[in-house]
């Protein structure tokens, strides 16, 4: 049985514990909706650019003279995941649930001949992979000097997977990242992003009119291809902050929760311990008056 | 009037009903008035000058990375950065 200062101890200790995790988790909420909102704000660009990247894909067929991002490279032996992490910890299993999803993609490729390539973004990702396919890294991208992943962040990792796709570092690109679906859930989601795939066809909206094109509907694609990768990685860095203050939400709220059960239990142990003391010393007082 | 509107990556800029607005397209400027035939364009850096009724001065928004849709709910610029 531990003394009753060991206890005393223990308590406060557990205590100050769950101030942190409460603190953490009040920040999280904070974070969340601000960044829910800038998820928001995001929303119509991407819906436009998706729209018009969807009436012009379905005037144009893919052929050789296709501009890269679309029709590919011909080959698709080299994969690269792009795999986006947080920089902080924190939050459940946020970041491993995002590794997990991307080793498994890995395996499956390397099961099918395939080379595997990663490309890191954000810290809490590169120890894990580093274990596996410490050789397979290509690139990491560090986001720690920045609060919040923005459009200029986006942009950066957009161009360097350009310019290496443009020297033949890989053929297909995936992007591993987690999708809010809400505080308590977030999914680990792939997506490949070069070859862009051609979006849904928006032919009900602009198919109607006759719509004229300046210059021609393939250099508008050819324009439009590098922005629309750049909002799919932008898109994906917002969908996973949010999911990082979600997840981070979840976990220290199970955090405080599980401190404030231990408090309790342990504040039990230090009553009936109290208790025990004082009896064992009222018996001694009562045994030594009737000895008298 | 001419509903016109303005959506960078981050948010949405503008959203207004304005008389007119001058394009810098990539291959010459060109004005959107309402009623404009669907239309797309690339845009090169530089200003766009919107004119809130026909005899006041533009104003003058600097956009880099702009891509211009005429449809039949008016006019929308899509840029990557806005300034001012």
């Amino acid at each position: 049985m531990a003394s009753l200062k060991e206890l005393k101890g223990r308590i406060n200790s557990v205590k100050s514990t769950q101030k942190i995790t409460k603190a953490k988790q009040m920040v999280a909420a904070a974070k969340l909706r601000k960044a829910q909102a800038a998820a928001e704000a995001a929303r119509p660009y991407a819906a436009r650019l998706a729209e018009v990247m969807g009436s012009l894909a379905g005037k144009i067929t893919v052929s050789e003279n296709s501009p890269k991002l679309l029709a590919g490279t011909g080959s698709d032996q080299v994969h690269l995941l792009v795999v986006a992490n947080s920089d902080k910890g924190l939050a459940g299993a946020f970041n491993s649930n995002i590794v997990k999803a991307a080793k498994l993609k890995a395996q499956e490729l390397l099961a099918q001949g395939k080379t595997v390539r990663f490309y890191l973004v954000g810290r809490k990702g590169r120890a894990p992979i580093r274990r596996d396919y410490a050789k397979s890294i290509v690139a990491q991208f560090d986001t720690t000097e920045v609060r919040e992943p923005g459009y200029a962040e986006a942009e950066r990792i957009a161009d360097e997977l350009v310019t290496l796709y443009e020297k033949g570092g890989f053929d297909v690109a995936h992007l591993f990242y987690s999708r809010f679906r809400s505080a308590l859930l977030q999914e680990p989601t792939a997506q490949q992003i070069i070859p862009v795939p051609a979006p849904a066809g928006g032919s009900g909206a602009s198919g109607a009119a006759v719509v004229e094109y300046e210059p021609d509907e393939e250099e508008i694609l050819a324009a439009l291809l590098p922005r629309y990768l750049r909002t799919q990685i932008f898109g994906a860095l917002l969908e996973n902050s949010a999911s990082e203050q979600g997840a981070s939400m979840t976990a220290m709220d199970n955090a405080t929760r599980n401190a404030g059960e231990l408090i309790n239990k342990l504040t039990i142990q230090y009553n009936r311990s109290r208790q025990a003391a004082i009896t064992t010393e009222l018996i001694e007082i009562i045994a030594g008056a009737e000895a008298l | 009037m001419l509903h016109f509107e303005l959506v960078t990556p981050a948010r949405l800029v503008r959203s207004d009903d304005v008389h007119m607005v001058v394009v810098p397209g990539s291959e010459g400027e060109f004005g959107v008035l309402e009623g404009h035939a669907p239309f797309m364009s690339t845009i090169r850096d530089g200003a766009l000058k919107i004119y809130r009724t026909e005899s006041g001065a533009p104003e003058e928004i600097q956009i880099t990375g702009g891509f211009a849709e005429v449809g039949a709910n008016g006019l929308t610029v899509l840029a990557e950065h806005v300034e001012g």
